[in-house]
């Protein structure tokens, strides 16, 4: 993961401090029209081509991710628990369908804490896990796309929130705009990766797939802003919580220094 | 690292926290007075239509909740289990903490 923690940091460099981000959001919500649904891909709706390409490029993280948790199992048995904890994270957020700015309603995703805590492929098997059950028993998400929506909320939200965690703490930012930022980025990028696999599947015929993204985008990423806030915030609390009652656990993951006493 | 601002005491800080997150979850709800909040995907499916006028789709759900009242009953059960572990969580390991510190 070293290779890819640095693209990571090169793409982060390169989108500029966080500053520049907020006036990136600021600017978003002011030109995108005011429409929105959000949420993963829908059961039938990618096009058999592109469900079997983004299931093969989801699958290698899936193999990493298998990996890894029979090695926290295995090897690290106290943190199992933990484990479980970064699941349900992921199972609540992504049940609570939130109003958003838009008059529509969307779902954080969760993911980022669990990235953040064990690494982003743990959290692909832990997505995929969840889209599987929305798949099968909500009619959300579905199973023809859920290598799609695996690939989104499981490979892509996890990296960024995991990389965005990372960069941040090493440049000596607090750890709680660390914690922050990587949840919200994590939870965007997952609705970023949405309107591109929609756009690149469904190309307009005189815009072609620029066109498309834009459309998609505004469907999908400014409903996500607000709930992307939320989720930075609750991942925030919980974490400190964890500073609290689980800080043993923390040390061994290296989150917190040791002999660190949290205030 | 809240050493610095004494006042923003943890359990303050905590239910600051929340109430910001309640704050941007209802304030929607109060600002845009007639939205439906129909929270659906049917906003991509139409610019799916728009776009490609003759896609269908070519799967459906193998089974879908019968009905509005049965979905939400699954999505909050997702909810509960969720939550339920979290609580479970959080108490199992103030109970060790208090534990070890005996």
């Amino acid at each position: 993961m070293r290779y890819g923690e640095r693209i990571l940091k090169e793409v982060m460099v390169l989108l500029g401090s966080r500053k520049h981000f907020v006036f990136i959001l600021l600017g978003i919500f002011l030109v995108v029209p005011n429409i929105a649904y959000a949420m993963h891909i829908m059961e039938g709706f990618l096009p058999a081509i592109w469900s079997i390409l983004w299931t093969a490029l989801a699958v290698p993280f899936l193999i990493r991710g298998f990996f890894n948790i029979q090695k926290t199992v295995i090897h690290e048995p106290k943190l199992k628990m933990l484990l479980g904890l970064a699941g349900a994270f992921v199972f609540v957020l992504s049940a609570l369908k939130i109003p958003s700015v838009t008059g529509s309603c969307s779902h954080p995703t969760g993911v980022g804490l669990g990235a953040i805590l064990f690494g982003p492929t743990t959290m692909s098997v832990i997505g995929c896990i969840v889209l599987l059950f929305q798949a099968l028993l909500l009619a959300h998400g579905g199973i023809t796309t859920l290598g799609a929506n695996t690939f989104s909320m499981g490979v892509v939200g996890p990296l960024v929130s995991y990389g965005v965690f990372h960069l941040l703490k090493n440049t000596g930012r607090p750890r709680w705009l660390a914690l922050f930022l990587a949840a919200s980025l994590g939870n965007l990028s997952t609705y970023v990766t949405t309107s591109f696999q929609l756009a690149l599947a469904f190309p307009s015929e005189t815009g072609g797939v620029i066109f498309s993204l834009t459309k998609f985008l505004g469907v999908f990423v400014l409903t996500q802003v607000p709930l992307a806030i939320s989720e930075g915030i609750l991942t925030v609390f919980i974490f400190n919580q964890l500073t609290v009652y689980s800080s043993n656990e923390l040390r061994e993951l290296s989150l917190l220094p040791k002999e660190h006493m949290h205030v | 690292m809240y050493k610095k601002h004494s006042f923003l005491k943890k359990p303050i800080l905590n239910l600051f926290l929340l109430t910001v997150v309640i704050i941007l979850t209802a304030a929607p709800l109060f600002v845009l007075q007639g939205a439906e909040f129909t929270g659906t995907d049917d906003q991509a499916k139409k610019v799916i239509g728009e776009l490609n006028a003759g896609y269908q789709p070519w799967f459906s759900s193998l089974w879908e909740p019968p009905g509005k009242e049965i979905e939400s009953l699954l999505f909050v059960l997702q909810a509960a289990v969720g939550a339920g572990f979290i609580g479970y969580y959080i108490g199992f390991a103030r109970g060790k903490r208090d534990a070890e510190k005996q």
